[in-house]
């Protein structure tokens, strides 16, 4: 059992394992794989979930866990944007290639060809692929298609960037199974927010080259969870009534070290969650880290669904 | 006496910083690229700025051709140049340039052809302003370095 009085400290904590209760201001928090439960009251649970399924990966170099192993490819057809995008990964720490398209992008994969031999051994170690969605050519969502339906590369997160904050685009993007969708310009925030919840939570606390692992990785959105504290300012009740979750994503440029506001919103849990969430919270240690609730919460297609934005309750955060 | 002239270009160059931004030249992303810069990169900015101006000056070259076509206007390649001007300049915080291309996009968009050339006239007015401010700028700070680099000859310089 676990209690702590900041709830933000407690999202990023990396000791919680799936079984794992803890308490934080009057809420029970109960960790299971892909996410963490809530509970409004110690009566009853409130689901929260976890963003399209990223929990579910677990991303570390295998001899360190150094941010310096980082290699990303990124895709942009504008020689500015590419030195830009370069420097801000560089002084991330990360090792970057820089490539003008789609096509050039699924060359240095290895992609480009249409046969892969059966014994293809894939030696090129690429941890993140971060495009641009407007590119003469191949777009940056048919890259994105083509590198999920992909054997070798199908796991790594991909990240789109676009100057258009259109909703629709947004969506077809996280649906086909992009990590993350970045408004344009792209500042030194959004490439340090993505480095951290891709590769900074997973310091010490998993066995290695284990990527399989779906234990734990709490971390949040946190731009998400600003823009939906910019855009929600609701009311300290939880109500648990559905209602459409709202898009959240905004060209505003909030914030970017100040600490995640976990504000309260009034968005609900998805349907197929209520018969978990009767469960009572003492009976949380059945659960190992290895063996996932008898009845999922949900299935993988709807974290994966583009809808599922973050979705944090908590009543008293000051 | 040396050492006044570094004040001096040091108060230049954040006067003229400040002016430009308080005409909206520039946004907080030109700030960021400056942030960027660092001991590794200590000339980044002016690379970003000079890739920039070579990339710009292809764009307003294919604007003004497209446009001198009496007869058909390719609104699609208009469009796709626009993009890309729009796009490099929102990356380097060129705030009033980029926003001069949405307007040029919009009047792409409805086919309003005086609107296009006006918009282009203004464009290529913005763009000259922001390239000269911008040169002015490097040239008080390759001063500054230049100072300081006689001041400490054995130190490295950065912003």
């Amino acid at each position: 059992m676990w209690i702590s009085s900041d709830f933000h400290d407690l999202l990023q904590c990396h000791h919680l394992v799936d079984g794992d209760v803890a308490v934080c201001r009057l809420h029970l928090y109960i960790k299971i794989p892909f996410s963490i439960l809530i509970s409004p009251n110690i009566f009853s649970l409130k689901f929260v979930m976890a963003r399209n399924g990223l929990f579910s990966r677990r991303w570390r170099s295998p001899e360190t866990d150094q941010f310096a192993d980082v290699h990303v490819l990124a895709v942009d057809d504008s020689l500015v944007d590419r030195k830009v995008i370069e420097r801000l990964l560089k002084i991330t720490s990360c090792k970057v290639t820089a490539v003008e398209s789609g096509w050039r992008a699924l060359q240095y994969l290895g992609l480009d060809q249409e046969k892969t031999s059966p014994d293809f051994v894939n030696e090129l170690k690429v941890d993140l692929i971060i495009t641009d969605y407007c590119m003469p050519g191949m777009t940056g969502y048919e890259l994105l298609k083509k590198i999920k339906g992909s054997a070798t590369f199908r796991e790594v997160p991909v990240v789109i960037m676009s100057s258009e904050n259109v909703v629709a685009r947004i969506d077809r993007c996280l649906e086909e199974g992009a990590e993350d969708f970045i408004v344009k310009p792209v500042k030194l925030s959004d490439v340090k927010r993505l480095k951290d919840y891709m590769f900074g939570e997973n310091r010490g606390t998993c066995p290695p080259n284990n990527i399989n692992n779906k234990e734990e990785k709490t971390s949040f959105n946190k731009r998400k969870l600003q823009e939906m504290s910019d855009t929600f300012p609701s009311p300290p009740t939880v109500s648990p009534s559905p209602s459409p979750s709202p898009p959240t994503v905004s060209p505003s440029t909030s914030p970017s070290s100040s600490p995640p506001t976990v504000s309260p919103s009034t968005s609900p849990s998805p349907p197929t969650a209520s018969p978990t969430t009767s469960s009572p919270p003492q009976s949380p240690s059945s659960s190992s880290s290895s063996t996932p609730p008898s009845s999922p919460p949900f299935s993988p297609s709807q974290l994966d669904s583009p809808t599922m934005r973050l979705k944090v309750t908590n009543s008293d955060q000051a | 006496m040396l050492g006044f002239g570094a004040v001096r270009l040091r108060t230049d160059m954040n006067r003229l910083l400040s002016l430009l931004f308080h005409q909206g030249v520039l946004d907080e992303q030109f700030l960021q690229l400056q942030q960027l810069q660092d001991q590794t990169s200590p000339n980044f900015v002016s690379e970003v700025v000079t890739i920039y101006f070579h990339e710009s000056e292809k764009q307003l070259r294919n604007l003004r051709n497209l446009l001198l076509d009496r007869e058909m206007w390719d609104y699609c390649k208009l469009g796709i140049h626009l993009n890309q001007l729009m796009g490099s300049s929102s990356s380097i915080g060129a705030k009033r340039v980029r926003n001069i291309c949405a307007a040029f996009r919009a009047a792409v968009d409805q086919n309003n052809r005086p609107a296009c050339m006006r918009a282009l006239e203004v464009l290529e007015h913005e763009y000259c302003y922001l390239k000269n401010k911008l040169h002015e700028l490097f040239q008080i700070e390759q001063e500054r370095v230049l100072g300081d680099t006689v001041r400490y000859p054995g130190a490295v310089n950065q912003q």
